[in-house]
C-alpha cells in the first residue's frame, strides 16, 4: 500500500505540471483583458502603461515560467520563512493578484475560514442527513418514507441554489426577519452572543447547500444499498440467525459504502472550490466568490493559482478514495 | 399658510439640531454596501469606481467637486482662481495653499512635500498609475514653502483643476509611500491596503474584495465630525440584493449603484425602510455610427478604416432617419425608470456645457421613412426591406452582454424594422468588448459592425478631453494597434480646429459655447453619435441615515463626514 501511494504521488507530479500548463493556456488564450474593468475615462495609453507595470504585456512563456518559479519556489520559501522566522525568500516577487496587487496566497488564506465553515459544514451536514435517509429508503423501498425522501431529493437536485437562496432571503430575512441576508466575515466568535450571531448568519447558506448535497448523496446511498440487499451473502447472514440490525448496519452497509465513499471523497475538493452561487447570494465572500470576481477581472495569477490548487486537491482526493477502498474492502489490494 | 410653513421649518430645524451639535463618534456604527467589492485602497493603482470611492473616505485631494459640480476646497485653504491670483494670468501655473495645522491620521503634519510626492508617485514612468491623465501636461510640481505647492504646466491649461482635484487624485503620505515609487508600487501591499490619510475615517481592517472596517479619524480637521464612530463597507453580491438589504431588510444604511429594473425599484421603494436617491451626471448611453466600411469582404487591415467609407451610413439622411425612429422615453421607462432620462446630447451636463438640443426626443417614424425615401432607398422587391442599387439596407448592431442593453437592442430593432431597415443583433461579453485586445475582432474600438451601443462619461466637470477624443488622428486603426477613442472614425477639419481653440480658451462662458458647438457637430448636425439615455446614479439610503447628498461629479461618498443617524 505504501509503495502504491508513493508511486501515485510521484506520477501526480508530471500530471499536475501538465494541468498547470493547460490551465494557463486556457486562461491566457481566452478573450478578455485585465483592463476591461478599468473605466473608459482612463485613456488607452495609460491602460498600456498599467499593463506594463503588471507585467501583463510579457510573452506567454515568460509569464508561465515566472508563475512556476513563484508558485513552486518562492511561495514555499515564504511559508518556511513565516514558520521559522528566517529570511530565505528575500525580496523575491510572490504570486501577486492583478486586482489588488497583494500576494495571492494571503488572500486565499483569508478566504479559507468562511468557505470551510459554511461550505464544509454544509457538506458535513449533508452527508450526515443523506446516509440515514439513503439506508432507510433502501431498506423500506417504496414505503412512505422512501417516497417522501425521493421527492425531497428531487427538489434539492433540480431546484438551483440561486433560486432557493433568494427564496430563503425573501422568506426568512424580508418577511420574518429571523436571519441576516448579508454574511459578516469579520465576526469573531468568542462568546455565546457572537456564537449565536454566527449560527444565525450561517443558517440560510448552510441549509441551501446541505439540501443540495444531501439530495445527491442520499440517492447514491440508496442505490448502493439496494444493490447489496438482494445479494446472496445477505440471505446467508439472515439464515445464520443474525439480527436485522447486524445484517443491515454491519454487512450490507459496509459493502454499500464503497462507491458512496468515492463520491463523498471526490466531493471534498469542491468544498475548497467554494460555492460560487451560494456565496454570491449570501455575500459570504469565500473562495468561490474570489474565483468568480477574479475571472471577471481577468486576474490571471489569481485564477491560475486557485484552479491549480483545486487540481492538486482533486488529484489528492482521488488517491484518498482509492486508499479508502482498500481499508473498507480488504480484498482490494494494489501491490 | 405662511405660519404653517414657518412652523414646519421650526420643527425641521429642531429635528436637525441634534445633528448639528453632535460630537464625533456619537452616532455609533454605519453600514455601507458596495456590490462590487473594493480590491485596494490606492486609487492610483486601480482606476475602478469602487476603489476610488472607498478610498475617498480615508485619503483626500486638495479640492473636490460638490453636487453642483463646483470645485470646493478640501485640504486647500481656498480654491485658486484667476481672480484670487492662484492661477497665473497666462494659465500656465496654479498655486495651492494647504490649510494650516492639518494632521495625518497618525498625528504628523501634512506638508507641501506630501503633495509634491503624490505627483511624483503617479507620474513615475514605471508606476502604471491609473490616473496619469490627470497629470497630463504637467511640467513640474514644486514646494514653495511648507504649505504652498506650485504646479506648472507645459502649455496654458484653461482647466487647471485636474491634478489633486476630486477623489481620483488624492494626496498620499510621503512617509508611508516613499519606498513605493515606480515598479515598487505594486509590492507595497501594506501601504496600498492601509493608507494613512486625512479623511473622516481610518482603516482598521482591510480584506481585499470583501470588507473594510473603519473608525473615525481622531485627527480629522473638524472636531465635531464624523458623527459615526465606526463604519463597515461590505462588498459582494449583486445590485438587486444590495438594494434589498437597505430597502427591505434594513440591514444596511447605504447601498451603492442599485441599478435595478424599474418595476423592482417601485416594489422595493414600497417597502418603506429606505429611499432611492438619484442624480444625473454625464454618463450617456448612445448609439455610435460607423462611418467606415466594416464589411468582412474587405481584407484584414482595411476593414473599418478610413480607406473605405461606409456604403450606407456615410449618408447623413440614413443616420438621421435611424435616430428619428427611436422612442427614447420608452427606452428609459423599460430600462432605467428614475435613474434615466432621454437625451440628445453627448455632453448632457454641467449646465454651462450642455447644449439645448432636444430635437430627437419625439419619435418620428413618418419623418424617418420620408428621409430614407429622399435618400433614394425604396422597397423594390417587396420583401419589406429597403434597397438601393441592388443593396439592401441591412445593419449589424452590436453591444455588450447586459440585460438592459439586450432589451434596448430588441426595441430599437423593432423600430428600425418598421422603417424598412433590416437589423442583425450581436452581443459580446463585456470583458472582450471593452477589453481593448488588438487581437480580438470584437472590441468596441475595432468596431467590426455598422452601429454599436455603450455608455461613456467624463471625469470631473470639464468635457475638453472628452470632446477632443473625436479629432481625426484619434481614429483607431491597424497603425495605432486599434487604440483610440474616435471609434466612429469621424473626421472634420472644422471640428479639429474648434477643439484646438477650446484648448486655448480660459474664459468659462466661452468654453461652454465652444463645447456646445462641438457637441452639436457630433450629434444633431451629423448624427455621428445618437445619444439615447442620460443615465443617472441610483443608490439606496436608509430612512435612518441623514445627510446623504448624491454627487455625480466626484465620489459618491464625498460627504460621509456629514452623515448622521436620524433619531
Amino acid at each position: 500500500m505504501l509503495t502504491y501511494t508513493l508511486r501515485r504521488l510521484l506520477l501526480a507530479i508530471p500530471t499536475l505540471l501538465f494541468i498547470s500548463l493547460v490551465i494557463f493556456l486556457l486562461i491566457d488564450l481566452a478573450p478578455g483583458s485585465p483592463m476591461s474593468q478599468v473605466p473608459l475615462t482612463v485613456p488607452p495609453d495609460v491602460k498600456q502603461k498599467m499593463m506594463e507595470a503588471l507585467g501583463a504585456d510579457q510573452p506567454m512563456i515568460v509569464r508561465y515560467l515566472l508563475w512556476l518559479k513563484q508558485f513552486f519556489l518562492i511561495e514555499p520559501l515564504h511559508v518556511i520563512d513565516s514558520w521559522t522566522g528566517l529570511h530565505l525568500a528575500g525580496d523575491a516577487q510572490r504570486v501577486v493578484s492583478w486586482q489588488s496587487r497583494s500576494p495571492v496566497a494571503e488572500v486565499i488564506a483569508q478566504r479559507m475560514p468562511q468557505t470551510l465553515t459554511v461550505v464544509g459544514l454544509s457538506y458535513l451536514i449533508g452527508v450526515l442527513i443523506a446516509l440515514p435517509i439513503g439506508i432507510l429508503s433502501a431498506y423500506r423501498q417504496y414505503s412512505w418514507f422512501d417516497q417522501i425522501g425521493t421527492f425531497f431529493s428531487m427538489i434539492g437536485f433540480s431546484v438551483p441554489t440561486f433560486f432557493t437562496g433568494v427564496l430563503m432571503i425573501v422568506v426568512f430575512s424580508v418577511w420574518l426577519g429571523w436571519f441576516p441576508s448579508v454574511y459578516d466575515t469579520t465576526l469573531v466568535v468568542d462568546d455565546w452572543a457572537s456564537l449565536k450571531l454566527q449560527v444565525r448568519q450561517m443558517a440560510m447558506p448552510v441549509t441551501v447547500l446541505a439540501l443540495f448535497n444531501a439530495s445527491q448523496i442520499s440517492r447514491f446511498m440508496r442505490a448502493s444499498m439496494l444493490d447489496n440487499l438482494g445479494q446472496d451473502y445477505v440471505r446467508t447472514a439472515r439464515a445464520k440467525g443474525l439480527t436485522e440490525q447486524v445484517v443491515v448496519l454491519v454487512h450490507v452497509l459496509r459493502n454499500s459504502l464503497i462507491p458512496v465513499v468515492t463520491v463523498i471523497a471526490l466531493g471534498i475538493p469542491t468544498i475548497f472550490g467554494g460555492a460560487i452561487i451560494t456565496e454570491q447570494v449570501f455575500k459570504v465572500n469565500g473562495l468561490g466568490a474570489l474565483l468568480i470576481t477574479a475571472i471577471y477581472a481577468n486576474d490571471l495569477p489569481m485564477v491560475q493559482t486557485l484552479t491549480f490548487i483545486f487540481a492538486v486537491l482533486i488529484v489528492l482526493f482521488n488517491l484518498v478514495a482509492d486508499i479508502l477502498y482498500g481499508i473498507l474492502d480488504p480484498r482490494i489490494r494494489y501491490d | 399658510m405662511i405660519l404653517k410653513t414657518a412652523l414646519l421649518g421650526a420643527v425641521a430645524a429642531i429635528s436637525l439640531a441634534p445633528a448639528a451639535f453632535a460630537e464625533r463618534g456619537s452616532d455609533g456604527h454605519v453600514n455601507i454596501l458596495y456590490w462590487q467589492a473594493p480590491s485596494t485602497l490606492n486609487p492610483y493603482l486601480s482606476g475602478g469606481t469602487k476603489e476610488i470611492e472607498s478610498a475617498s473616505l480615508i485619503i483626500e485631494p486638495l479640492a473636490g467637486f460638490d453636487e453642483t459640480g463646483a470645485v470646493f476646497a478640501r485640504l486647500a485653504a481656498e480654491v485658486p482662481t484667476l481672480a484670487n491670483g492662484g492661477v497665473s494670468e497666462d494659465l500656465t501655473s496654479i498655486t495651492w495653499k494647504l490649510k494650516p495645522g492639518l494632521l495625518w491620521s497618525d498625528g504628523t503634519p501634512v506638508t507641501s512635500a506630501d503633495v509634491v510626492f503624490s505627483g511624483e508617485y503617479c507620474m513615475h514612468p514605471e508606476g502604471g498609475c491609473a490616473q496619469l491623465s490627470k497629470f497630463e501636461g504637467v511640467q513640474s510640481i514644486e514646494a514653495v514653502d511648507e504649505l504652498t505647492v506650485k504646479v506648472t504646466f507645459k502649455a496654458p491649461k484653461p482647466n487647471p483643476y485636474l491634478a489633486f482635484v476630486g477623489g481620483t487624485s488624492p494626496i498620499l503620505q510621503k512617509a508611508q509611500f516613499a519606498e513605493c515609487l515606480g515598479a515598487k508600487a505594486q509590492e507595497c501591499t501594506e501601504a496600498n491596503f492601509n493608507p494613512i490619510g486625512t479623511g473622516p475615517f481610518t482603516v482598521t481592517e482591510f480584506r481585499t474584495n470583501d470588507v473594510i472596517q473603519m473608525a473615525a479619524n481622531a485627527n480629522y480637521r473638524d472636531p465635531a465630525k464624523p458623527a459615526f464612530a465606526t463604519l463597515t463597507l461590505k462588498g459582494g453580491g449583486d445590485a438587486a440584493s444590495s438594494a434589498r438589504a437597505v430597502m427591505e431588510t434594513g440591514e444596511f444604511d447605504y447601498a451603492w449603484n442599485t441599478q435595478i429594473a424599474p418595476d423592482l425599484q417601485e416594489s422595493m421603494a414600497a417597502g418603506g425602510k429606505g429611499i432611492f436617491v438619484n442624480a444625473f451626471g454625464t454618463l450617456v448611453e448612445r448609439i455610435e455610427m460607423n462611418l467606415t466600411d466594416p464589411s468582412p469582404d474587405l481584407p484584414e487591415g482595411e476593414r473599418s478604416t478610413k480607406a473605405h467609407p461606409h456604403p450606407i451610413l456615410s449618408d447623413i439622411k440614413v443616420r438621421e432617419a435611424l435616430s428619428k425612429a427611436i422612442d427614447r422615453a420608452l427606452l428609459v421607462e423599460v430600462g432605467y425608470g428614475n435613474a434615466g432620462r432621454p437625451t440628445c446630447n453627448l455632453v448632457p451636463a454641467p449646465a454651462n456645457y450642455a447644449s439645448d438640443n432636444t430635437g430627437c426626443i419625439a419619435q418620428d417614424v413618418e419623418g424617418a421613412k420620408a428621409l430614407l425615401a429622399e435618400a433614394g432607398w425604396a422597397d423594390t422587391d417587396g420583401d419589406g426591406i429597403l434597397d438601393k442599387d441592388g443593396k439592401k439596407l441591412s445593419l449589424l448592431y452590436q453591444t455588450s452582454t447586459n440585460a438592459v442593453r439586450q432589451d434596448f437592442q430588441a426595441l430599437i430593432k423593432q423600430w428600425w424594422n418598421d422603417i424598412g431597415v433590416e437589423v442583425e443583433l450581436k452581443n459580446i461579453d463585456a470583458s472582450v468588448y471593452f477589453g481593448g485586445d488588438p487581437g480580438s475582432p470584437d472590441t468596441f474600438q475595432k468596431f467590426y459592425a455598422d452601429v454599436e451601443m455603450y455608455a461613456n462619461n467624463f471625469d470631473g466637470t470639464d468635457p475638453e478631453a472628452y470632446l477632443a477624443a473625436y479629432t481625426c488622428e484619434k481614429a483607431p486603426s491597424p497603425e495605432t494597434q486599434w487604440q483610440g477613442e474616435n471609434i466612429n472614425r469621424f473626421c472634420d477639419p472644422a471640428y479639429d480646429a474648434l477643439v484646438a481653440e477650446l484648448g486655448q480658451t480660459g474664459d468659462v462662458a466661452k468654453r461652454g459655447e465652444i463645447a456646445k458647438q462641438l457637441n452639436d457637430m457630433l450629434t444633431k448636425n451629423t448624427f455621428t453619435i445618437v445619444p439615447l439615455v442620460d443615465r443617472g446614479r441610483l443608490s439606496a439610503a436608509s430612512n435612518t441615515l441623514g445627510g446623504v447628498v448624491l454627487n455625480t461629479w466626484d465620489t459618491e461618498l464625498w460627504n460621509v463626514s456629514d452623515w448622521f443617524r436620524v433619531k
